[in-house]
């Protein structure tokens, strides 16, 4: 039953974030704000990450797979379509939604019970929409992005890692990263990415637009922020799948 | 002038306002009063409608504030200022943004006239050279005094102040104090202010309400003030030994 009214009272908070805005222009000079504090900063770590685990995978794929009978031109597939199959969409936007989404939510909790939202109200703007509207857009924008250079990040790092544990030649790992390539599933993934960075925004902003209490409770919007984005993420992963390979 | 008529608000089954009719005067500043914890923040926050009241009519100038729509309600809250008890800055923003932060949002003022105008409301609430500090580098003083000036940034038809003076030193409190009261005279406005201090009660209590068990206690202004015969109000403002001395003499005077 709680679980319904949740719903409700989230697109409740949808509606008034997605009315008209007051003023443009200030708008844009949030969202430019937004878009480096989630965006930019988040490109480093994205970086990092992807080289590694683009690596373990191409070693992983090396010694499961090594056989006489097996081409080598499967690792570099495999690295790839991995990448952009889950890796990059789907374990990224988990590890967005505990980086990017506990931000939100604590940010948004702590202006909520310092009263800084009731000021905003009482100023005569929409606070939702101000608070909430530029952290979306930039959350949606940057997440695409973030899958692409994930992607690309990974690729290296199956490049460095192939070719060093002596399995995979250079020639051989960039043979089959171009073998067989099917554009859908970059689409598909995009698709995928767009829907997740919407949740990732979204659902912390409501939890934390909604505490009540005092720092305690922010730390607990926060955390519940995390795993309940985490668990939709995984569920909208499993109906995309389902509608769009159908 | 903001009437409220009957207001009722309780939360989980406590009622915390049960019954408060009152009428606050344009240009004047009407204070409420009342012991820590009987209601004069809810009081405050369900007149501009930050709480929903129960029951109750609350009327600006005979507009409705429970009957307005959202939009509504976004122009008329335009025409509010109020300084939040725990001050409610920005922490995001630096202290000139804060009170730069409503012209930037409502008005079309270039740049060069809101910095202008920002030096002028910091100027008044006495605050110098903490233009480019953030609201976590400065005290807490200081905190109430650029949320006064944000407050008052765009000359509000209606003032609201949840103890504007509590945490400053007597010679501040009494500058904003008389930084209210001289706002409210120049600008014609309605002022509510929230309070247990009885500096400000004496200097600047035009109308007086005193919130007691949820109810109006007593009303009056600050002369009448001193003679009230009422039980819990002479409790609440002969509090300490000093005026009690006082109240003392002065009845002692009454009977000879
Ligand atoms: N959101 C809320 N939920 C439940 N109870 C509340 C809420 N807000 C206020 N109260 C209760 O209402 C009562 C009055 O609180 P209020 O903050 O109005 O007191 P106050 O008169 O402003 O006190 P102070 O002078 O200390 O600021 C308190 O007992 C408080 O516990
Ligand atoms: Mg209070």
């Amino acid at each position: 039953m709680r679980v319904f009214s949740e719903i409700g009272s989230y697109f409740l908070l949808m509606y008034r974030v997605f009315s008209r805005p007051e003023k443009t222009r200030i708008y844009w000079r949030q969202l430019v704000l937004e878009i480096e504090k989630l965006g930019i900063h988040s490109l480093g770590i994205v970086a990092i990450i992807s080289v590694f685990m683009g690596g373990i995978i191409t070693l992983q794929l090396t010694y499961n797979t090594s056989s006489p009978l097996m081409p080598t031109y499967l690792i570099g597939l495999g690295n790839r379509d991995t990448l952009i199959l889950e890796f990059s969409c789907t374990v990224l936007s988990l590890m967005m939604a505990g980086k990017v989404g506990s931000n939100i939510a604590s940010e948004i909790g702590s202006m909520r019970v310092t009263e800084q939202i009731d000021s905003l109200e009482l100023m005569g703007v929409n606070s939702a929409s101000f608070l909430i509207l530029p952290k979306i857009i930039a959350v949606v924008f940057i997440s695409p992005i973030l899958f692409i250079l994930s992607v690309f990040c990974g690729i290296i790092g199956g490049l460095i890692a192939g070719p060093l544990s002596g399995v995979v030649t250079v020639a051989e790992y960039m043979g089959g990263i171009k073998t067989a390539f099917v554009p859908f599933f970059v689409t598909f993934s995009i698709i995928k990415t767009l829907v997740f960075g919407f949740l990732i925004a979204t659902v912390p902003a409501y939890l934390g637009y909604n505490v009540q209490g005092g720092a305690l409770e922010v730390g607990r919007a926060s955390t519940r922020s995390v795993v309940s984005t985490s668990i939709l993420i995984l569920f909208f992963d499993l109906i995309l799948t389902q509608l769009l390979f159908k | 002038m903001i009437e409220i008529k009957n207001i009722k608000k309780s939360f989980e089954n406590r009622p915390i306002l049960k019954d408060v009719t009152t009428l606050f005067e344009k240009g004047k500043t009407n204070l409420i009063i009342g012991q820590s914890g009987s209601g004069k923040t809810v009081l405050l926050k369900s007149i501009v409608r930050l709480i929903e009241v129960d029951e109750g009519e609350i009327l600006f100038d005979g507009r409705d504030i429970r009957k307005m729509n959202f939009n509504d309600l976004k122009k008329l809250r335009q025409e509010m200022g109020m300084v939040f008890q725990g001050g409610a800055l920005f922490d995001s923003l630096t202290v000139a943004e804060n009170v730069r932060f409503p012209m930037d949002m409502f008005t079309s003022m270039s740049a060069g006239e809101k910095n202008k105008h920002v030096d002028f409301c910091l100027d008044r609430v006495n605050i110098k050279g903490a233009h480019h500090l953030n609201p976590s580098e400065i005290s807490g003083g200081m905190r109430k005094r650029v949320a006064i000036a944000r407050a008052i940034a765009l000359n509000p038809k209606y003032l609201f102040c949840d103890e504007p003076n509590s945490g400053l030193d007597p010679v501040t409190s009494i500058l904003i104090d008389n930084l209210i009261k001289e706002i409210t005279v120049e600008f014609d406005i309605t002022t509510l202010i929230n309070t247990h201090d009885m500096n400000s009660v004496m200097e600047i209590g035009d109308n007086i309400l005193f919130i007691s068990n949820g109810e109006n206690g007593w009303e009056g202004n600050n002369t009448q003030v001193l003679f009230t015969r009422n039980k819990k109000l002479n409790e609440f403002i002969f509090a300490s030994p000093l005026s009690k001395r006082i109240r003392d003499l002065r009845q002692r005077e009454d009977d000879e």
